[in-house]
């Protein structure tokens, strides 16, 4: 389970789970779960679109994801899912004309869709500890003021808070987190980290903080368990992640009731 | 009309029934796809589509009728998303992320053994961008049933559903039971959204879904108009997308046809950027 060709394996899976955790919390406070869902399946129309001109798939991702998240910013209000339905769709939809028109392999695709765990190269491991390292910072910045207009966008803004910009540096930084965790680990495995462990950490720990450190925990766990039942039983990685998350879910939910109940006299 | 409508598109029995069957999806979608707007269910329209792709998964593997498989995996993974984030609104959003998570997951896995079980790939590909192209004709009845025991459930349910939709509190207060209207409004959606994905897949589900209806939203006047004018919108989106699509082979040039799911949805964002225009000038007219 630890030969070498795994080692970059453990590595990308535990670089793109702590991101999620820590990013996922705010899509899960912010109730932006389907913006985390469109962003990513929209890149998938760069990648597409660069396989036709022939530039870096990467390179495609990042600037259809980041362009998604303009496009949901700009025209949507706070939770108009009507617009992130719409330009989740026109993406997909350009993304079938490109490949119509490019002739792509379809297995590329299905690797698009669901990640190639194993085929990590060591360039992408390094991309991915940048990219943990470049959401630190840019989270560090922004947590105070992006936590407050998460909790209560309408006290933020009477505070002087730049709710605007912050929800777009929000929606960029979720692009970019995605657009490179997707081709590592497919935009199945990223979007199901994004949204059951940060769930389940909001219910379960008491403090802003401490449900980031344990929402980056719980999708540790996740991803871990993921890839060593993955590799026990040949199965793909992606279900297992998805019903651990899942799982993680329903558990917290359950244990947050019972203390409700024993919490009341 | 033969500048417009390239040779043998009406005596295509392929395209016959691409036009026939798409404007049976069109018309359920847009009369659901209005409640979905209202409510604000958008995404639970579209995680429906993923969720629907693994009953289709499994339906294969077993053998079984495609559609089958769509429709139950639909309406399981519906009333879970009720179920689960039913309490509060704000943990609708959540409940609906975890049951597509874990629903994408499953597909994973169930496409995972049906190609180990065979050598066909591409049903992926199939579900995600599916081509009224290629839909066997034999789906028509049980499709045409599925849609009709939608919309007959949706208007006997209308009055409860959009009450509780705009006030919850009235609807309460009038004996309306939210919980229950939601379970059944969700098995309505799963069963549109199960049809739709399958026919048309589900980039045209979802935007046949919320395209049109939030279109006639911004248009039309009262909830009956706005049902109508969804109607019609999706029912042109669809049967012009299908036209564009067929007559792209002749005008490209290179013989190669734009993806029918791209030319409906050129159509539905036309419509949909007419109508915010629609509005604009009358409000900027007062």
């Amino acid at each position: 389970m630890f030969a070498p060709f795994m080692v970059n394996a453990w590595l990308a899976g535990t670089f793109v789970a702590i991101v999620s955790g820590a990013v996922g919390l705010f899509v899960v406070l912010r109730q932006r779960a389907f913006a985390a869902h469109a962003i990513p399946n929209g890149a998938f129309a760069g990648a597409a679109g660069a396989t036709l001109v022939g530039a870096s798939p990467l390179l495609g991702l990042v600037v259809f994801a980041v362009a998604s998240a303009l496009g949901v910013a700009a025209l949507g209000r706070r939770r108009d899912d009507v617009v992130t339905a719409l330009a989740l769709v026109t993406m997909l939809a350009l993304g079938a004309a490109l490949l119509a028109a490019s002739g792509a392999y379809e297995p590329a695709i299905d690797a698009l869709l669901f990640g190639q765990l194993l085929g990590v190269s060591r360039a992408e491991v390094v991309a991915l500890a940048l990219l943990v390292v470049a959401a630190g910072v840019v989270l560090a910045l922004v947590y105070r003021p992006l936590l407050y207009s998460s909790l209560s966008e309408e006290v933020a803004a009477a505070r002087g808070v730049a709710v605007r910009v912050l929800d777009l540096t929000f929606l960029v930084l979720l692009a970019v987190s995605a657009a490179l965790a997707v081709p590592v680990v497919g935009a199945l495995l990223t979007f199901a980290l994004t949204v059951g462990p940060p769930a389940a950490a909001r219910m379960l720990a008491r403090g802003p903080a401490r449900a980031l450190a344990l929402a980056a925990a719980l999708s540790l766990v996740c991803v871990w368990a993921g890839i060593a039942s993955a590799y026990v039983s040949g199965w793909p990685i992606g279900f297992f992640v998805g019903a651990y998350a899942a799982i993680e879910y329903v558990a917290a939910r359950v244990a947050s009731s019972w203390r409700d109940a024993g919490a009341r006299p | 009309m033969h500048w417009l409508v390239e040779p043998g598109f009406w005596s295509n029995p392929v395209v016959t029934t691409a036009l026939a069957l798409g404007a049976v999806v069109a018309v359920v979608s847009a009369a659901v796809g209005v409640v979905v707007v209202v409510r604000g269910q958008s995404f639970a329209g579209h995680a429906l589509t993923d969720v629907a792709m693994a009953g289709g998964a499994g339906a294969s593997l077993v053998g079984a009728a495609p559609l089958v498989g769509f429709l139950l995996a639909g309406v399981l993974g519906g009333g879970s998303m009720e179920v689960v984030g039913a309490e509060r609104v704000r943990d609708r959003d959540v409940a609906t992320g975890v049951v597509l998570g874990a629903a994408a997951g499953l597909t994973a896995l169930l496409l995972y053994f049906v190609s180990s079980a065979s050598s066909a790939t591409g049903s992926t590909q199939s579900v995600l961008f599916g081509s009224v192209f290629t839909v066997s004709p034999s789906v028509v009845p049980l499709g045409v049933a599925v849609a009709a025991a939608t919309l007959a459930t949706l208007f006997v349910v209308r009055r409860p559903l959009l009450l509780s939709s705009l006030s919850p509190e009235l609807a309460a207060a009038r004996g309306v039971r939210p919980r229950a209207i939601g379970l059944v409004f969700v098995v309505v959606l799963a069963a549109s959204v199960a049809l739709s994905a399958l026919v048309i897949g589900a980039i045209l589900s979802t935007a046949l879904l919320v395209g049109p209806a939030s279109a006639a939203l911004r248009v039309a006047r009262g909830l009956a108009g706005a049902t109508l004018g969804a109607i019609v919108a999706g029912v042109a989106a669809v049967e012009l997308g299908i036209l564009a699509s067929y007559d792209s082979f002749y005008w490209s040039g290179a013989h190669r046809s734009v993806p029918v799911s791209a030319c409906v949805v050129g159509v539905v964002l036309v419509e949909v950027a007419a109508s915010a225009l629609w509005s604009r000038l009358r409000r900027a007219r007062g």
